[in-house]
């Protein structure tokens, strides 16, 4: 049980990441990779919504399946993440507010970000149960957090470096996002 | 702004993928071969179209405040006559685009031409944007996929082109190309763009 729970994170991690390989998520990877603290502050609201959002959609996908009506899967799952991160925001603003301030703008955010509706939807092809789901979730989210955390720190870099003219902005970005893929494609010779 | 000016705005100048940039996750991951593109992109037009229909009539009655879910809940809606279409009629694309169809809905393209378009502008306008915005997209999509398909595999719709003896460069179709074609194609706009501008100065 345990050591597939820990195949299914590191896959989801390194081998599956979900940004640099199944190109999920890439609006925030690309838009709010511009400095490493602002891109942390991204990852971990990110995890945090993709492991409630896993949690609660897994029951909603029950409730969905026993009353027979589970074409309406992707309407139900975006009203869930919609009401989730709508819920996030207002108990982080009550209770820990010093949080919500460093993530603030990012909350909202996330509700269009492919990864968590992606995510959910993943953990019902894939047939997880709830510890799974809620384990997947998550790790997705990590893997999510570890790929814009390294995308801003070589960003940072490039903010210095002399680059031709017309490969400012978004080229370069998407070029060094390649070069990230390329290494993460070392990982697919993992196996267990 | 007349029906053609429309149009043609969303089909050149505010191309959502080469101008706009929006909606990268569908574009890099569905790329892979022309097929796929063109099957991605059409599904895409066709929900950007309906919702952009449905938004325009209902801009009076939907509240303010409460207007993005109302857009999300329409998106959706359409999103699942996709999904059991292609399932119905095409299932082996259906299966090729696997999830991300049900992942149209959260393309940021048609949720912004709903608040930038459908939401200010009547129903007449709003298909002849839609048409515009999701035509440009599939163009986008398919000539990205074009060079990765032909790099990659040396096929064009599945169709040999430069016969047996090719040996494809097969990072174009996995996940790298993706990033490296549409980064450089980028580059290139940036390239022509800049030179016109160049031009212009000279002119005067």
């Amino acid at each position: 049980m345990l050591s597939k729970l820990l195949i299914l994170a590191v896959g989801a991690i390194l081998v599956d990441n979900f940004v640099l390989v199944k190109f999920m998520g890439i609006c925030p990877f690309l838009g709010v990779s511009k400095k490493v603290e602002t891109a942390a502050g991204m990852g971990l609201a990110v995890v945090f919504v993709m492991t409630c959002a896993s949690a609660i959609t897994y029951i909603v996908n029950l409730a969905l399946v026993s009353l027979n009506i589970d074409y309406l899967r992707t309407i139900a799952f975006i009203l869930v993440i919609a009401v989730l991160v709508q819920f996030v925001e207002m108990f982080l603003k009550k209770s820990a507010p010093a949080l919500y301030n460093s993530l603030g703008i990012y909350l909202p955010l996330i509700t269009t970000n492919c990864a968590v509706l992606g995510v959910a939807l993943l953990n019902v092809t894939k047939g997880l149960n709830f510890v799974e789901s809620l384990v997947y979730g998550a790790a997705a989210g990590l893997g999510f957090t570890l790929a814009i955390i390294l995308m801003a720190g070589v960003r940072e870099r490039l903010e210095s470096s002399d680059i031709p003219e017309f490969l400012k902005g978004m080229p370069i970005t998407l070029i060094t996002a390649g070069l990230l893929s390329v290494a993460f494609m070392g990982f697919s010779g993992l196996s267990f | 702004m007349n029906n053609k000016d429309t149009f043609l705005n969303g089909l050149f100048k505010e191309n959502p993928t080469f101008v706009l940039v929006l909606g990268m996750c569908p574009t890099l991951a569905v790329t892979t071969g022309v097929v796929n593109a063109i099957g991605m992109g059409l599904s895409t037009a066709f929900v950007l179209i309906c919702s952009n229909i449905f938004i325009s009539l209902l801009r009076k009655f939907i509240p303010d405040t409460v207007r993005i879910a109302a857009y999300i809940v329409i998106i959706a809606s359409f999103v699942t006559v996709v999904e059991m279409l292609l399932n119905a009629f095409l299932p082996s694309l259906s299966s090729a685009l696997g999830m991300y169809i049900p992942l149209i809905v959260v393309n940021c393209i048609i949720l912004g031409r709903a608040e930038a378009f459908a939401s200010k502008n009547g129903v007449v306008a709003s298909v002849f944007d839609g048409l515009g915005m999701g035509l440009g997209f599939t163009g986008a999509l398919m000539i990205i996929a074009a060079i990765r398909e032909l790099i990659g595999a040396g096929t064009l719709f599945g169709i040999s082109i430069f016969g047996k003896g090719f040996q494809g460069a097969s990072i174009m179709i996995m996940a790298p190309g993706a990033f490296f074609t549409l980064g450089l194609i980028l580059a290139v706009i940036n390239l022509i763009s800049a030179k016109k501008k160049e031009g212009k100065k000279n002119a005067f």
